[in-house]
């Protein structure tokens, strides 16, 4: 060995050995071979590093698996409603509600003069003794009306502008607003209404649950980061040995960035198993309420590219907070 | 190979580590560094390793002017030199053999290396066997020994050494100062801090004494390196 060692120093001349660029007498082979050996150590020292404390890692994860099912759980609620909402399209009428004082004849009149419109394809009477019997065998409260001296429903026409012009809300409105000049209607609804309130308030909760998603985001950006920090502070004398002999930053973020990583990983992975809890704890009453409403609808989870988009999401998380933490930290831990 | 231009430490508290100090280290040549603490010894090492930086003059490695090194090169400059410290700065959460191996990992190199190279070093130093012992059960002796494979495992042609016999008994700092003129009969540069003049005398190398900062003494060895 020192043998070795002397005649290599020999062969070689003048003493002229100082590196400071990286490791130049090793071939690309051999770097790239070093390089992907301390990758490996990296990566199964920060596997190993979860492993022996398991509980602690799982904490760990399930506060980051929390923190993004809340916001994914939130979309896939969004997503169903919007699904309902669409479904829902198909029958726009105009509820018109007629005054008390309306007698039979002017109500006729006022059906046939409705139906000359152009804009208004079928006109329906639902008188109020027909609604009165309606209610009393759809709701159950038959007894409750029993009660009642006289009828408190109004006679309803039900008017279905002409095809075509279901969805265009600006023509609802100004249909519903020439109604309500005759002197006959006491009150105009249209369902389209109340569709756009929905459609709107779903807007709404789809922009919430993306701030909430990027609000929740940043919170798992500042755990892992912390816990980073935490596992740095307890390896600070490793950290400086490894820097006294050589070791660049890189090489001593490597493991944490792993670390970083797989908490992000299962984070993901977790909150996709949440959200599919929570999908398959609702889907039992969801049918239930759809087969009341004859409809076909289903709960849509997350899917195959959910679970992706999750754990991608995770991870990188992940790995920016450990990223920054280490960073951060690296430069105030010099050797002294 | 090792070259000290007029390098003054002034610390921000106004301590002078350093005065003007002057000296060089040819290749190859093995050299004491005493004086009571305090007097400056672990100041000029920790400006060989790039821990301090002098507040004037000028410090040169192999001719490579050390104030011109990138903070981003410093780690690949340390992998040049062999550091042996006097607290050890092993590390007790992995086993000797992974202690000796982390400057090899560290400077990337292939694992069928790796083994043959730690195995070579802890062998130089007669520590074979305890390969899979954790180094807190070790003795006084052979964690300073086990710091001294790690020191040298990567062929460094320069070993710097803070009181390599700080806490042993006389027999076996003989010991630890023979293995270190070994490393120095192979063409290593060796440069050793310690405040033990008698043991240090009795090597017969270069002895570079300090005082408060100033060298007082620079005392030839008994046979050139």
């Amino acid at each position: 060995m020192m043998h070795n060692r002397r005649r290599r120093t020999e062969s070689k001349g003048p003493p002229s050995f100082l590196t400071i660029k990286d490791k130049s007498q090793i071939s690309f082979i051999g770097k790239l071979r070093g390089y992907m050996h301390s990758h490996h150590l990296a990566f199964s020292s920060a596997i190993y590093r979860l492993f022996s404390q398991p509980f602690r890692a799982l904490t760990i994860s399930f506060v980051v698996a929390i923190a993004l099912s809340l916001p994914s759980g939130l979309y896939v609620a969004v997503m169903n409603l919007q699904k309902i909402a669409n479904i829902e399209d198909s029958s726009t009428t105009i509820t018109v509600f007629l005054k008390m004082s309306a007698t039979q004849p002017e109500i006729n009149a006022l059906q046939e003069n409705l139906l000359l419109d152009k804009n208004i394809s079928t006109v329906s009477y639902i008188s109020s003794q027909q609604g009165l019997d309606d209610f009393r065998i759809e709701s159950g409260f038959g007894d409750v009306l029993d009660i009642l001296d006289e009828n408190p429903l109004p006679a309803v026409l039900l008017v279905q502008p002409k095809t075509g012009a279901e969805y265009d809300s600006n023509f609802l409105k100004q249909l519903a607003s020439k109604l309500r000049t005759e002197t006959l209607i006491e009150n105009v609804e249209v369902d389209i209404v109340w569709l756009n309130r929905l459609k709107a308030i779903l807007a709404i909760a789809e922009s919430l649950s993306l701030m909430l998603g990027a609000i929740l985001s940043f919170g798992v950006l500042l755990i892992i980061g912390n816990v980073i920090s935490l596992a740095l502070d307890n390896r600070r004398n490793e950290v400086v040995v490894v820097k006294l002999i050589g070791g660049t930053n890189a090489y001593i973020r490597r493991p944490f960035l792993y670390t970083g990583f797989w908490y992000g990983v299962i984070g993901g992975f977790l909150a996709w198993v949440f959200v599919a809890i929570a999908l398959y704890w609702m889907s039992i009453p969801v049918a239930r309420l759809a087969e009341l409403y004859h409809s076909f609808f289903k709960l849509e989870g997350l899917g195959f590219f959910g679970l992706i988009a999750l754990v991608s999401v995770g991870s990188a998380l992940g790995l920016l907070g450990a990223w920054l933490s280490v960073t951060r930290q690296l430069s105030t831990i010099e050797p002294k | 190979m090792i070259l000290f231009d007029r390098v003054n430490k002034r610390y921000p508290s106004g301590y002078e580590a350093l005065k003007s100090l002057s000296f060089n280290l040819d290749f190859g040549e093995m050299a004491f560094l005493t004086g009571h603490s305090g007097a400056g010894k672990s100041t000029l090492l920790k400006m060989l390793i790039l821990m301090e930086k002098p507040t004037s003059g000028q410090v040169l490695v192999d001719g490579q002017n050390l104030s011109r090194i990138h903070r981003n090169q410093i780690p690949y400059y340390r992998r040049n030199i062999g550091v042996v410290f006097q607290n050890h700065q092993l590390l007790f959460d992995r086993n000797v053999f992974d202690n000796v191996a982390l400057p090899l990992l560290i400077s990337g190199l292939q694992p069928r290396d790796i083994g043959r190279r730690v195995r070579a070093a802890l062998d130089k130093v007669g520590l074979t066997g305890k390969e899979k012992m954790n180094p807190i059960i070790l003795s006084g002796g052979e964690q300073q020994r086990l710091g001294i494979a790690r020191a040298v495992v990567h062929k460094p042609k320069i070993l710097l050494a803070d009181e390599p016999t700080g806490n042993l008994d006389p027999q076996l700092s003989e010991e630890i100062m023979n293995l270190f003129q070994n490393f120095c009969e192979v063409g290593v540069t060796v440069l050793i801090a310690s405040h033990d003049l008698d043991l240090v005398s009795s090597m017969g190398q270069r002895l570079l004494k300090l005082e408060k900062g100033i060298l007082v003494e620079d005392e030839e060895g008994l046979y050139d390196a």
